[in-house]
């Protein structure tokens, strides 16, 4: 089970990072929330797998799952949200206000050359 | 606490110009005297305890972990430099009131001095080596000001920058080799770092340090090969150059190298690269100060020269040599601070400073001659005057030095070439500008100055000859104190006599004197030789230097920020890769030893949904729709998962979390660019494929290794204390409103303001609305389908019921603040979704920012409310309640805590959609820009 876990999570980052290293907006964006589902599952299984054990205190349970990496991420989704619709609108701001949505630095009217866009 | 106000005073003196300004020139000239005028009393006041071998420290700590207190200490070496630069300031003051134009604003030029003053008091005084190098770069500073102080001329400008960017530089390199101190010694305490000499010289940073320091010293004290700002520092008003240039800035360097004699000196690697310096500047100097034409010029490569003899001293390996030294650090500032003076008063009363018009002055200002003469003879070394008797002295001690080992002989032969030279420049000062005919074309006719303007000057005149005529009644004591904390210990036994007999080195004096004169009889030769090499201009060369180094920068700079996203990211990446790549390698097996959970069907199903969720979002990324959906079934498959692994907190909140993410991701769908064209070239795909396979293995790896290692936790308190301490039983919710409350206080904290900042963002925003999908068909025109308004209206009370349940279940059983606000947020979003905004509007008043606010008022409050009952900021209280009917419940304060995070929670969301999704109806923010 952990080997298939481990792998998901190597893939979910992979697609992640492939994705934000694009050039344009939105697959940044959908990049970063396949990140986040990385490190969310990541920092989970810090408390490692747990298939049978109780998650809220019962009389008869004798084991529990660890709480604190799952308090810790339920407070990371959350933020994560925030995040990344933080990020969708400044992407739309910036297309707004710079009429392209280029994160690769490159000028709308020049697409297919590499020259790097001067600073103000 | 006396000692402190000698520097505090000045400082407070730097607003008293400003303030004064207004009431006139003498009177400003007079107030801005007054404070250094006290400091220096303070000085005097403390001098004779210093001058019977007391040390005077006072402190106040400041930041004592770090060893950082404001302190200061006033030695015999301290003392005598705290005299000229107070006793020289007080003249340079009253002199500049004469000296500057009614054109040039009085106030800003003397608050500039004074903060200089205070920087260099601040250098010989500190205690510590931090804050005297602070003064240090403030000396640095000011002196730029100073210098550029007629900025609308461009030498002046440049000048000033050369002198900055040369004195600034060696700062940095000063502060490298002070921090290597603190290392060696584990103090930043000067007497601490004094009285471990023999631990600094033994151990081996000492070269760096030596070397590092000596930078710091070289560069401000102009000794070659860094010389070349100070003549070019020349284009300040006079006054400055007489101040920065005899007694203080220059000096500072000295300074340093005399406070670091009884730690750094001693060995044959200081001795080699302090005397040849010294010996090379004091060469160099003298030789192109008899070639300039400007009076200044000439004077600037004298400082330099003197500078190098003093450097010279200092390096030589005899204890009198640095007694030595400290006699003509006195010598040097009295006579060169008189010179500069005459300089400037001939400046100011004939207009030119060039020595090629200016002739025969002497029937003009006979009064400032005379003056200008004695100090030039001083300068000269001519018997009587105070450059006398220690240029005597540094001739002595070139013959005693065994510094070359058997070349030293070279020492006292190349010193006494360097003083021919000075005798030939002194001549020239002299002759060329008091006699040697009639001056040519001056644009002012020559007159003597006003009376006070030449007061400073007979001062110092004065003294050079009450030096050099009854050295021991005048200097003794303060050159014996001084001398004795430059050594720190014995001090050799010296005579301040003008007649020692007839010896080596009065024949070296007599030797100069003539040769002096022979070289300045025969200067047309030596001019004509001279002329022969073009001249370098420092100012070009460097400039030329800067805009090299310059463009090189901007370069480097646009090879990391060319604002291109991928490259930093790539930056990133290489990096974290580089970083993990050895940890990674010596992590030597994989697997741990825990044992491993078979993998079910269920499982292996999952995995193999979300894996192909993933790769089929990265392949049609560009095809927007379709890539939103896979990702969809990724955050459903996450969730299933948390739900598998113990974990129902987590699967709720990723649950809800989908849906609003999922909903903002369509919503931006429509305003941002329809297609993605295709922008990567194979090339760039396939290294990125490579860097994202790289990251993805080491991630993954990791998490199979912490998987499979044993689990060893801190959640045991947690789980045992949360009923009792918390009066929940879902550990997950009490962590979160209880125990850990304040770090969550903190994230919605940050969820309100990222919630706030998307609101600000979306105002005003200039929209690209498109009329139509992609390939140009319009939008549907039944915007609100009968089914799913009817549907939705009946779902929404029973979805308020759930999320009410929810929350009130949160602390025993899996559910909470958090996930409520989500349920509440979905249900309230989809009815926007089902009936638009207009009707919304007109039924649900709601103020998602006051919402916002209330929630985290709450939350705070409920932290508050707890140092009611004298308990620290967020304690819970809960206890349990029989109510009729009902049965037992349980009332805690969580619970309004909990309350908090729903209502920030549900408040942020909704203003993130709700705005977002008006943005396209008639009921967007206001002040919109139609586009």
């Amino acid at each position: 089970m952990e080997m298939v876990y481990a792998l998901c999570v190597g893939i979910l980052t992979a697609c992640g990072i492939f994705l934000t290293l694009r050039g344009r907006t939105f697959p940044v964006v959908i990049g970063l929330t396949m990140l986040s589902y990385a490190v969310n599952l990541f920092l989970f299984a810090s408390g490692r797998l747990n298939v049978q054990d109780a998650a809220v205190l019962q009389k008869t349970a004798e084991n529990y799952t660890d709480p604190l990496p799952q308090a810790l991420v339920l407070t990371a989704i959350v933020i994560g949200f925030a995040m990344t619709a933080f990020v969708v609108i400044l992407a739309m701001r910036a297309r707004a206000d710079l009429g392209n949505d280029h994160v690769d630095g490159r000028l709308p009217a020049q697409p297919e050359s590499a020259q790097p866009r001067e600073k103000a | 606490m006396n000692l402190l106000w000698v520097p505090l005073l000045p400082l407070i003196g730097t607003l008293v110009p400003l303030l004064t300004e207004r009431f006139g020139r003498t009177a400003c000239a007079w107030m801005t005297a007054t404070l250094p005028a006290a400091a220096l009393l303070i000085v005097l006041n403390l001098a004779p305890g210093v001058l019977a071998g007391q040390t005077i420290k006072s402190s106040l700590p400041w930041i004592p972990m770090l060893q950082l207190d404001l302190a200061f200490r006033l030695d015999g070496l301290g003392l005598l430099f705290a005299l000229l630069i107070l006793g020289i300031g007080l003249l340079i003051i009253l002199y500049a009131r004469y000296y500057l134009s009614p054109k040039d604003s009085m106030g800003r030029f003397y608050s500039f001095l004074i903060l200089f003053m205070t920087a260099m008091l601040g250098i010989v005084l500190s205690n510590n080596l931090i804050q005297l190098w602070v003064f240090w770069e403030l000396t640095s500073i000011s002196s730029f000001l100073l210098i550029s102080f007629w900025s609308h001329k461009q030498e002046a400008r440049r000048g000033a920058r050369m002198a900055l960017t040369v004195t600034g530089a060696g700062g940095l390199a000063l502060l490298a080799g002070i921090l290597l101190i603190g290392q060696v010694v584990g103090s930043y305490n000067l007497d601490e770092v004094l009285a471990h000499t023999i631990q600094v010289r033994e151990s081996g940073y000492y070269p760096a340090i030596l070397i590092l320091v000596l930078l710091g010293a070289f560069t401000k004290s102009a000794q070659f090969p860094f010389h070349f700002w100070l003549p070019h520092a020349m284009a300040a008003p006079t006054p400055v150059s007489a101040y920065l240039h005899s007694a203080t800035m220059v000096k500072a360097g000295i300074f340093l190298m005399a406070r670091f004699y009884p730690l750094l000196s001693g060995t044959d690697m200081w001795f080699l690269i302090v005397s040849l310096t010294g010996l090379a500047t004091l060469l160099m100097g003298a030789y192109f100060a008899l070639f300039k034409h400007d009076l200044k010029g000439l004077l600037a490569y004298s400082t330099v020269s003197h500078l190098g003899l003093i450097t010279l001293l200092l390096g030589m390996d005899t204890k009198l040599a640095a007694v030595a030294a400290v006699f003509h650090i006195i010598n040097h500032a009295t006579f060169k601070a008189s010179l500069f003076m005459a300089a400037g008063i001939i400046d100011h009363e004939s207009g030119s400073r060039d020595m090629r018009k200016l002739n025969g002055l002497w029937k003009y200002m006979p009064y400032t001659a005379t003056l200008a003469m004695v100090a030039a003879l001083s300068m000269a070394g001519v018997p009587l005057l105070n450059g006398f008797l220690s240029k005597e002295m540094f001739f002595a001690e070139t013959l005693h030095q065994s510094t070359l080992g058997s070349l030293s002989w070279i020492v006292p032969v190349l010193a006494t070439c360097g003083a021919v030279f000075s005798v030939a420049y002194s001549l020239r000062f002299i002759h060329d500008v008091f006699f040697n005919g009639e001056p040519i074309d001056l644009p002012k006719t020559p007159h003597e100055p006003p009376r006070y303007m030449k007061l400073p000057v007979e001062i110092l005149v004065a003294l050079c000859l009450l030096v050099g005529i009854l050295p021991g009644y005048v200097i003794g004591d303060l050159l014996y104190s001084a001398s004795a904390a430059v050594l720190q210990g014995v001090v050799p036994e010296y005579s301040l006599a003008i007649w020692h007999g007839l010896n080596l080195p009065l024949a070296m004096s007599v030797l100069a004197l003539i040769g002096g004169l022979a070289i300045y009889y025969n200067r047309k030769v030596l001019f004509q030789f001279q002329a022969q090499f073009p001249e370098a201009d420092a100012k070009e060369v460097f400039e030329r230097a800067m805009k090299q180094l310059i463009a090189w920068c901007g370069r480097l700079y646009m090879f990391i920020d060319n604002s291109s996203l991928q490259r930093y990211l790539l930056f990133m990446l290489l990096f974290t890769i580089t970083l993990l790549a050895a940890p990674m390698m010596a992590l030597n097996q994989t697997a741990g030893t825990r044992d491993t959970i078979p993998a079910d069907g269920v499982v292996i199903t999952g995995a193999i949904l979300l894996v192909l969720g993933a790769v089929a979002t990265v392949i049609w990324h560009r095809k927007r729709m379709i890539a939103l959906l896979t990702l969809s079934i990724v955050g459903l498959i996450v969730s299933v998962a948390f739900a598998r692994f113990s974990a129902p907190d987590l699967a709720l909140t990723q649950l809800s979390v989908e849906v609003v993410t999922i909903i903002l991701l369509m919503l931006a769908l429509f305003f941002l660019p329809q297609r993605t064209p295709k922008e990567s070239s194979p090339h760039q795909v396939m290294r990125d494929l490579g860097i994202a396979a790289m990251i993805g293995g080491i991630v993954g790896t990791l998490c199979y290794a912490l998987m499979t290692r044993p689990h060893a936790t801190i959640s045991d308190f947690f789980l045992a204390n949360s009923k009792t301490g918390g009066g929940g039983t879902n550990v997950v919710n009490v962590i979160l409103v209880d125990f850990r409350g304040f770090d969550t206080l903190g994230e919605i904290t940050v969820l309100g303001i990222a919630a706030l900042g998307i609101f600000k963002l979306i105002n005003r925003m200039r929209l690209f609305m498109p009329s139509g999908d992609e390939r140009g068909r319009a939008w549907s025109s039944d915007r609100h389908p009968m089914i799913l308004s009817v549907v939705s209206q009946l779902l929404l009370p029973l979805a308020l019921l759930v999320s009410v349940y929810i929350f009130l279940r949160g602390h025993n059983l899996p559910g909470g603040g958090f996930i409520a606000g989500l349920i509440t947020a979905v249900a309230i979003i989809q009815q926007y979704i089902a009936h638009g905004v207009e009707f919304i509007k007109d039924r649900l008043r709601l103020n998602y920012q006051w919402m916002i606010g209330a929630g985290l008022l709450i939350a705070t409050l409920t932290g508050l409310g707890s140092w009611l009952f004298g308990r620290p900021f967020l304690t819970s209280w809960f206890d349990y309640f029989h109510l009729p009917l009902i049965g037992e419940i349980e009332l805690a304060s969580a619970m309004l805590f909990d309350l908090g995070v729903y209502l920030t929670v549900v408040g942020a969301t909704l203003l993130i959609l709700a705005n977002l999704g008006k943005l396209t109806t008639p009921e967007r923010p206001v002040h919109q820009e139609e586009t």
